[in-house]
């Protein structure tokens, strides 16, 4: 039963992907690529927790928190990228 | 053009490297019977300080923590081979391992193991190499 569940869990989560894949390769801006990746790691981080429920293990859960980072990581750099042209800046702007 | 505020990004990331060093350090330790270890536990501790990097500048972020990531990467390679020497004074081949159960005042009966110290020249090591990279890549224009 709860199988089940999770199973069907899954499948809509892979349509939610699918969904966030059209996006990335149809945006026509970068932002609208920025966002679709930082959603697909979200529903990554969702599927990965599903999976560790069905394989009834423990050891999935650093790989959550370690996704759940270096999503909001990358999606900072990417928004900096575009906002400011440098990634890392060497000096106070201001 | 309008002056750049980043308050936001700032005060989230004040909280959320807290988070992630205490992430980290927990990877690190955990490594002997859960996933994790010295690889992974320094590449979340990289990962942090390149929050830091994104929020703040090199300048700062250098002011504040005044280490020589490249010194970092080679005291971590020494203490690896160092473990590994040690071993062979005390008539024991090449990067013998030895564990024992102590009684610690808090922890009560904890197995210590001389691994960790072999971990803790890794993580030292990674931090060190990638930390150097991001640095080295980020600072000319």
């Amino acid at each position: 039963m709860i199988q089940t569940i999770l199973i069907y869990s899954l499948v809509f989560l892979s349509f939610a992907i699918f969904a966030t894949i059209y996006r990335l390769i149809k945006g026509p801006t970068a932002p609208d690529r920025v966002q679709a990746l930082d959603a697909l790691g979200i529903n990554l981080l969702s599927g990965v927790a599903i999976f560790s429920v069905l394989l009834r293990s423990t050891g999935f859960f650093e790989v959550i928190l370690l996704i759940g980072i270096l999503s909001f990581i990358g999606t900072i750099a990417f928004a900096r990228y575009i906002e400011r042209g440098v990634v890392i800046e060497r000096k106070q702007s201001d | 053009m309008k002056k750049p505020n980043d308050v936001i990004i700032r005060s989230v990331t004040k909280v959320a490297v807290v988070i992630i060093l205490t992430f980290a350090i927990n990877l690190f330790i955990s490594g002997h019977h859960q996933p994790g270890g010295g690889f992974i536990g320094g590449l979340a501790f990289a990962s942090a300080l390149i929050l830091l990097f994104l929020a703040f500048d090199i300048e700062t972020v250098r002011n504040h923590i005044p280490l020589d990531f490249k010194v970092v990467a080679a005291v971590g390679v020494l203490i690896s081979v160092l473990t590994g020497v040690g071993a062979m004074l005390l008539d024991h081949p090449f990067l013998f391992q030895a564990f024992g159960y102590f009684k610690l005042p808090i922890f009560g009966k904890t197995e210590l193991a001389t691994a960790v110290l072999f971990d803790i020249g890794v993580a030292l090591a990674v931090i060190g190499t990638s930390i150097t990279i991001i640095m080295t890549i980020g600072d000319d224009r």
